[in-house]
């Protein structure tokens, strides 16, 4: 048994309880964003996540904040992050140094449906920094691709240099039995890709609908309309999935933040099937 | 567990809450202090309210002096018991740096043996809804239950109904069910009141035994039960929370809730006051030399608007929005969350409500509301 | 393209699915074959509309320029259509449309498809429905990018 395996995790850690964690990597993806990698602790359960749940993660003294796993969840030497830098906590996330400390809780949510998927072609619709949440659930396919039947990935973004992963996500593309298209809102002159909304790219898939899942992340308003479009075009919708973005702040279903209807989005989702969220997902204000 | 009954005077009441912090246990209980009733820590029944009663009307609470020798001729604290079981201020971590990285210190949960005298019937049906809130998942929360688990609870049944109580209509009393270790009824008609006790568990059963009280007399038992129906009976207000899940669905985007918004301040007293609102926020503090970090958590509020911020704004940005989600959520969501309504007719929000905004007259017209709708839907 | 090659073609395209055969036989004679390189305007903003395509191979940036600003607004590929403005009449261009890639595309001179419309009608009807369906989705994704989802400051209210 290795070292890894047989150290004991400890027993009762409290849930609100950071794990120190090392930052092992930070390297940059576009002008705002950045993939943050560090190493838990040998063992620990803060490295056990499926496809599509988040961590807590706290920059010492500053505060903490909801970040969705993106690395691979076969590998648990390492967790890693996509942030973009938009506030003060995901600032000091994305300075950090390789050797820094930050602390990580979780995995808290639920998870995208890989095993429902088995058998089925996979639809992957990501928009912006939504691509994320969802390359765990690429990398599992890719590693069990007997599985799956064709793996179609979408990618909206807002224009070219906004585009994560770039040089994987072109390798993507190459696969057998694997699409991967990308899109923007606003190309410059010399963008050779496609320019429009994602769902532009729908009618380039090549699908069986009936035998599809679709999982889909990114802007509510990106998913709403990825959703609708999909339904419409002969997705079961219990076949749709989709990542909810709400205000989580323990992880854990006590603070109350994350409340989306009869939802803590924290432990019902973050992914919820169509059918689930389809009543509140146009609810304003809900 | 045998039922038994005892009878209690005010010694015998003294001897319980001496027993109890003999025992270990922080006593509580309810004691005037800025004007109001607050849950503190009480030493015998010389800190209870004697000679003071409560005017309780939406937007008003006043402590009224009262001429009888009665110890609990008042209604509710301003608070439930989630301001000592839930606490409104507490660290969970704190954490040093070293050396380049960061040590967690040991962090126990700040646990106390607490007794509480003298708490309502609404009180402790929302210590179970909040005992299905944050003991009840996955997920516990520790601070709660290191708190929760050793509490020692004193009921008092409600002979007599304040004009903004409705916890008949919510089932939840005027008349404690279970949930307690020792039930008691006041009789204070004479100079010295006197208590009718009921124990509602082994531990309460063996404290009153300890404390060597005396059977209750026969007819006590039916005095009580008439008392507590004609208390119930003169409520006036109800509320009729197994509508709500449809309801709440329903009307939306009805236009009350703007009628509700132009009154509501968003100040947040009512989910302050309310026993089962137990929304928190966490907070970070640093030493100046950055050496020390802490997380600290503290009660919240959906009616603020950085409540539900994501980057790129607040879910609900409008009052009219948190009002409608407030009460959604206590009435109906709360429901499907965790089986039971987030209410227990204890009329805090009515009372503490600024402008005396009424959750069962705002609750009442949405129904109307939904009956016009669809009167109007199937007149074609 | 012979006779009934272009009537196979028409036929295969998005925006014309399910027309009645009649109507593809009177497309099909208006109808007639272009090919542009890459990086070849095939309009610029400002020209009068006057043809109308169907395209069939390549891809079509429509772009828009102003100083120190030139944008890809909508790129447009096999089944798409281009230049829906030409079967209305007295428009001018809007945008430049630029090939990114070799382009193969049926085009049809918009005025004579109109006067189609106008000899019968229920043809016209046909027409007019599919361009009302293109210039519906061609709103909607529009709308939907001028909300401009993907960045923190678009998806702030104004």
């Amino acid at each position: 048994m290795s070292t890894a395996a047989s150290a004991a995790p400890p027993a009762t850690r409290p849930v609100m309880e950071p794990v120190p964690v090392r930052v092992t990597s930070v390297s940059k993806e576009t002008h705002d964003t950045f993939t943050l990698t560090v190493a838990p602790p040998p063992g620990d359960p803060v490295s056990a996540f499926e496809p599509g749940q988040f961590s807590m993660l706290y920059v010492y003294g500053v505060g903490e904040l909801p970040i969705s796993i993106s690395g691979d969840p076969a590998v648990r030497e390492s967790l890693t992050y996509t942030i973009r830098s938009v506030g003060q906590v995901t600032y000091q996330l994305v300075t950090r140094q390789p050797g820094d400390f930050i602390g990580v809780r979780g995995p808290f949510g639920s998870s995208w449906p890989l095993k429902e998927a088995r058998g089925k072609s996979v639809l992957i619709v990501a928009g912006g920094i939504g691509l994320a949440p969802l390359r765990p659930a690429i990398y599992s396919i890719l590693r069990h691709r007997g599985d799956y039947n064709r793996l179609v990935i979408l990618y909206g973004s807002r224009s070219p240099r906004d585009l994560l992963y770039r040089k994987e996500f072109a390798a993507w593309g190459l696969l057998p039995d694997t699409q991967a298209l990308s899109t923007v809102d606003y190309g410059g002159v010399t963008w050779r890709g496609h320019v429009g909304v994602v769902t532009t790219l729908f009618r380039l898939v090549r699908m069986q609908p009936k035998e599809t899942v679709a999982m889909i992340c990114g802007p509510e308003i990106m998913m709403r309309y990825a959703a609708r479009e999909l339904e419409a075009r002969g997705l079961p919708p219990e076949q749709i999935h989709l990542s909810m973005e709400r205000n989580m702040k323990c992880g854990a279903g006590f603070c109350g933040h994350c409340q989306m209807g009869p939802y803590f989005v924290c432990k019902h989702g973050p992914v919820f099937s169509y059918p689930e969220i389809k009543p509140y997902l146009d609810l304003y204000e809900l | 567990m045998r039922k038994k009954s005892y009878r209690l005077d005010e010694k015998g009441l003294d001897a319980l809450i001496a027993h109890l912090r003999e025992q270990g246990y922080q006593v509580y209980g309810p004691k005037v202090e800025d004007a109001a009733l607050h849950w503190r820590p009480i030493t015998g029944c010389a800190d209870l309210p004697r000679g003071w009663t409560q005017e309780l009307a939406p937007g008003r609470a006043r402590l009224e002096p009262d001429n009888s020798a009665a110890l609990f001729h008042h209604w509710t604290c301003a608070e439930g018991l989630k301001a000592v079981l839930h606490l409104p201020l507490v660290r969970i971590m704190a954490a040093r740096r070293d050396n380049g990285w960061f040590r967690i210190l040991d962090n126990p949960p700040p646990a106390a043996r607490c007794a509480f005298v003298g708490v309502r019937p609404c009180d402790l049906a929302a210590l179970a809804v909040l005992d299905r809130v944050l003991l009840g998942d996955r997920y516990a929360d520790d601070i709660y239950r290191a708190r929760r688990q050793g509490a020692f609870l004193i009921a008092i049944h409600c002979q007599r109904s304040a004009p903004t109580c409705f916890c008949a209509s919510m089932g939840s009393g005027p008349r404690a069910r279970s949930g307690f270790d020792i039930a008691l009824s006041e009789f204070a008609e004479g100079d010295a009141p006197e208590y009718f006790a009921e124990a509602g568990s082994p531990a309460g059963m063996d404290l009153l035994e300890a404390c060597g009280a005396a059977p209750a007399p026969p007819d006590w038992s039916r005095a009580v039960e008439e008392g507590c129906a004609r208390a119930a009976a003169a409520q006036t207000r109800r509320l009729d929370a197994h509508a709500a899940p449809q309801l709440i669905d329903a009307l939306f985007d009805s236009p009350h809730w703007d009628h509700v918004a132009k009154r509501c301040l968003a100040c947040g007293n009512c989910t302050s006051v309310c026993p089962t609102c137990f929304c928190v926020n966490y907070e970070d503090r640093t030493s100046i030399d950055g050496r020390e970090a802490e997380r600290w958590r503290l009660w919240d509020s959906c009616f603020t608007q950085s409540f539900t911020y994501i980057h790129g704004g607040s879910v609900r940005s409008s009052v009219k929005a948190r009002y409608r989600h407030w009460l959604s959520h206590k009435l109906g969501r709360w429901q499907a969350q965790f089986g039971t309504p987030g209410c227990t007719g204890c009329g805090r929000c009515i009372v503490w409500c600024p402008v005396g905004i009424d959750i069962t007259e705002e609750f009442r017209q949405l129904q109307l509301s939904a009956a016009a709708a669809a009167s109007f839907a199937t007149k074609d | 393209m012979a006779p009934s090659e272009m009537k196979t073609v028409l036929t295969a395209h998005p925006f014309l699915e399910g027309l009645p055969e009649k109507y593809v036989d009177m497309l099909s004679k208006l109808a007639f074959e272009v090919h542009f390189d890459q990086d070849e305007v095939i309009f610029r903003e400002g020209d009068p509309s006057s043809l109308f395509y169907l395209i069939l191979d390549g891809k079509i940036a429509l772009e828009m320029g102003a100083p120190g600003r030139q944008i890809i607004i909508q790129t447009l590929e096999a089944g798409d259509e281009l230049g829906w403005s030409s079967l209305l009449e007295n428009t001018s261009k809007q945008f430049r449309a630029r090939c990114l890639e070799p382009v193969r595309a049926l085009a049809f001179d918009g005025a004579r498809v109109v006067n189609l419309c106008e000899e019968d009608h229920e043809f016209g009807f046909h027409i007019m429905r599919r361009a009302l369906a293109l210039v519906a989705e061609r709103l909607r994704a529009t709308r939907l990018q001028t909300l401009d989802v993907y960045s923190p400051k678009g998806a702030r209210r104004p």
